[in-house]
């Protein structure tokens, strides 16, 4: 698939992953490289294995791997826990984040924070700290200081969720980050604000994986590659061209594809 | 499913105070009728008018019936394979702490109640109990300054007998209910707490209540009187070995606030639940009862109920002052075969008198937890006000909960507010916590915390975060 050679390792390897969840078949032989510095973009309709692909990524317990092989970093993380990948350093960014009832979001955010901290070997930091440097990532996503008061999540709106995402991001500084459909439900300042708040935050050391059906967000952050995913498998992958040729054509123009082949 | 599994190993709690302390006690013969109660009454030197109240309140209790109207299930108690009154020997007269026992002050030493001079807690002042005899009370020349009494409720009928006689009983009369008529004709030892006029109590107060043999029943009685405009904190905490055998725990708790005074009583249980096939574990039939006698008087229960095989308990509060308040804040976590049946009863009877009730039940194992409560509105409790949030968390997939609030309205100018709620851990939330690096089981104590915050807000400082880490204990397997 990237046949260039490349100058260093990559960070996630996915090679002809197979999943199920309920004994059903999801995923059907998905192979996806991420080096660093690279922005992949998967596209596709739904119920195509897109969010079932960045939750086994992210370790969800409800998905059994059949098949195949998910490394980070060279390591095979097949049955790592879902918070031992997150503190080494892959982010799954939330199609709908979830809400966490009288969980406070400052402490959520501190506790992940340092969870991640610790297995860099980084200080963790107590709550002065940890406010001072919150401050800062807020700033990010143009987020009040006021939301950290609230429980995680709740009664936030779609686009309030989505920022919440995106400063957990930043306080985490993954090596990877699968953001799915973080572009949903964003009216265009949000879409906006959300967009160049990924860019800060991405650098040549880090990936990112965008789960989107839409070209706007890409329009923003431009990919350098784009997969197109149907029932469960990668059938198409090109430049970042490829995702306003899908625009203009349709998913029905990929069905043919498959046909095809 | 994987998580649900995971989720059971984490409940599954370790109990820390499940020794024995191996001392000489005196006990009497199993069994009861007036012979024993007056044995009872002669052993602690008491005057006539309480052996009067014993013995008819012992006449009442047999004419009652055991109540069967709670949603427990366990196996008939023999009333008469209990013994009712059990203490370790000691001297006849204890001048100081250095004359106790070595062995008791080491057991309170090691549940985390040190007694002694050089160790007591600083800012709490405590009177620990073993089975049936209160051992020593801490800071009473410091309280006896400010006026207040804190003693044994033993030494109080030596001491203070108008007291007791004026108001014993009078909250919850021995007629009330089977288990109260039993404790009134039985009751061993206990806390006396006397707040005098305009008296704000310098310290918290706390009682702690150790059963240690596994074949007496321990039946103690708590009497607080916070006269005008005074306040008081109280805490109250409880451990048991384990034991295979159930012991019987029957107490009787009487609150009286006069005008503009308050008090907060707070509680965190955890007597020994039983295994996890439900062998053995305290039968906790407790009757408590604040009256707010006095204007604008306050009354707060806020219990944190943890342990017991069974829990019966309904901590209540009469409304009878003008603008008077009563408040009740619970968190009962059931385990494994445990079974609660807990809440509360506001009886509004004065007019303008208000009410919150904040229950929040949880739920993992097989265990079944019930919240009952009554609110009544009498027909001069007119412009009163009542507020309840009864909320419920289920943990795995075999825990039951249930809600059965009551409500009784008298007084159309008057305003009940009821709320309920049922949630379960969901896996998605635990994966969310999990997908941001933190591990399983603090995701699971901290979304029970969380579930808790609005009562764990209303407890003293100290014990809020003896409870927080309690629950955690509680939900945590054998890690650490």
């Amino acid at each position: 698939m990237q046949s260039k050679m490349k100058e260093s390792d990559p960070i996630l390897e996915v090679e002809n992953l197979c999943a199920s969840t309920d004994n059903l078949p999801i995923l059907k032989g998905v192979s996806l490289t991420v080096y660093p510095g690279e922005i992949h973009a998967i596209m596709g309709r739904n119920g195509c294995g897109k969010s079932t692909l960045s939750k086994i990524i992210a370790g969800h317990p409800s998905y059994n791997i059949t098949n195949g092989d998910i490394k980070f970093l060279g390591e095979n993380i097949n049955s790592l826990e879902p918070e031992e990948r997150s503190q080494s350093g892959i982010f799954l960014g939330f199609q709908y984040p979830i809400e966490i009832p009288g969980v406070s979001n400052l402490e959520f955010l501190r506790v992940s924070t340092n969870a991640r901290r610790k297995f860099l070997n980084k200080e963790e930091l107590d709550t002065f700290d940890f406010e001072e440097l919150v401050k800062e990532k807020l700033e990010i996503v143009k987020m009040d200081h006021a939301f950290l008061s609230r429980s995680v999540n709740q009664g936030f709106s779609g686009g309030e969720k989505k920022r919440n995402e995106i400063l957990q991001m930043a306080l985490l500084e993954p090596k990877i980050a699968i953001l799915d459909e973080t572009d949903s439900g964003l009216d265009i300042d949000a879409l906006r604000i959300v967009a160049s708040g990924i860019k800060k935050i991405f650098n040549a050391q880090t990936g990112i994986i965008l789960i989107t059906h839409y070209q706007r967000l890409l329009d923003e952050i431009k990919p350098n590659y784009v997969h197109v995913m149907s029932d469960g498998q990668i059938i198409k992958t090109g430049e970042s061209d490829l995702a306003l040729e899908l625009e203009e054509k349709g998913y029905e123009w990929t069905d043919n594809l498959i046909k095809e082949t | 499913m994987v998580n649900e599994n995971l989720v059971k190993d984490v409940v599954k709690e370790p109990y820390k105070y499940g020794f024995v302390t191996d001392i000489e006690t005196e006990k009497i013969e199993k069994g009861l009728n007036e012979d024993i109660i007056k044995l009872i009454s002669q052993k602690k030197e008491e005057p006539k008018f309480l052996l009067d109240f014993r013995i008819k309140a012992f006449k009442k209790w047999q004419k009652m019936k055991e109540p069967d109207w709670a949603a427990l299930g366990y196996k008939k108690i023999d009333y008469q394979d209990i013994i009712y009154y059990s203490a370790p020997k000691q001297k006849e007269k204890i001048s100081s702490l250095d004359e106790v026992d070595p062995k008791l002050l080491e057991t309170f030493d090691k549940l985390g109640i040190p007694l002694t001079e050089q160790k007591k807690l600083t800012n709490v002042a405590v009177d620990a109990v073993f089975d049936s005899v209160s051992i020593a009370t801490t800071f009473r020349e410091e309280l006896a300054e400010h006026g207040v009494i804190f003693c044994s409720i033993s030494e109080a009928v030596k001491n203070h007998a108008d007291l007791i006689e004026k108001y014993l009983g009078t909250v919850v009369p021995a007629s009330d209910n089977y288990f109260a008529a039993l404790n009134s004709a039985v009751f061993s030892d206990g806390s006396f707490v006397y707040i005098p006029k305009g008296v704000t109590c310098p310290m918290d107060l706390s009682s702690y209540f150790r059963i240690n043999s596994g074949d007496s029943g321990q039946f103690e009685r708590t009497l607080i009187i916070a006269e005008e405009s005074s306040s008081v904190s109280y805490l109250e905490g409880c451990t048991a070995p384990m034991f295979d055998t159930n012991t019987l725990h029957a107490a009787v708790v009487e609150l009286i606030a006069l005008d503009d005074a308050s008090i907060k009583y707070s509680t965190v249980q955890n007597w020994y639940a039983g295994d996890e096939e439900g062998i053995g574990g305290i039968f906790n039939f407790v009757t408590k009862r604040g009256k707010c006698l006095g204007k604008r008087s306050k009354i707060s229960w806020s219990q944190v109920e943890t342990g017991s095989a069974i829990t019966w308990k309904y901590p209540s509060c009469l409304l009878l002052g003008e603008e008077s308040v009563g408040e009740f804040y619970s968190v009962a976590l059931t385990n494994n075969l445990q079974q609660a049946d807990t809440g509360t009863k506001m009886i509004h009877i004065g007019p303008k008198t208000k009410s919150t009730i904040v229950s929040k039940g949880i739920s993992a194992g097989n265990s079944k937890n019930s919240y009952r409560g009554l609110v009544k509105m009498g027909t001069k409790a007119t412009g009163s006000r009542n507020y309840s949030q009864c909320d419920s968390m289920l943990i795995g997939d075999q825990a039951s909960a249930n809600t059965f609030p009551y409500i009784k309205s008298q007084q159309p100018n008057s305003e009940i507010e009821h709320e309920a709620s049922t949630c379960r851990i969901s896996e998605d939330q635990l994966f969310y916590l999990q997908s941001r690096g933190i591990e399983f089981e603090e995701a699971v104590s901290m979304m029970v915390s969380g579930f808790c915050r609005d009562v764990f807000n209303q407890l003293p400082m100290e014990f809020a975060a003896e409870a927080d880490k309690l629950l955690a204990l509680k939900l945590e397997g054998s890690v650490g």
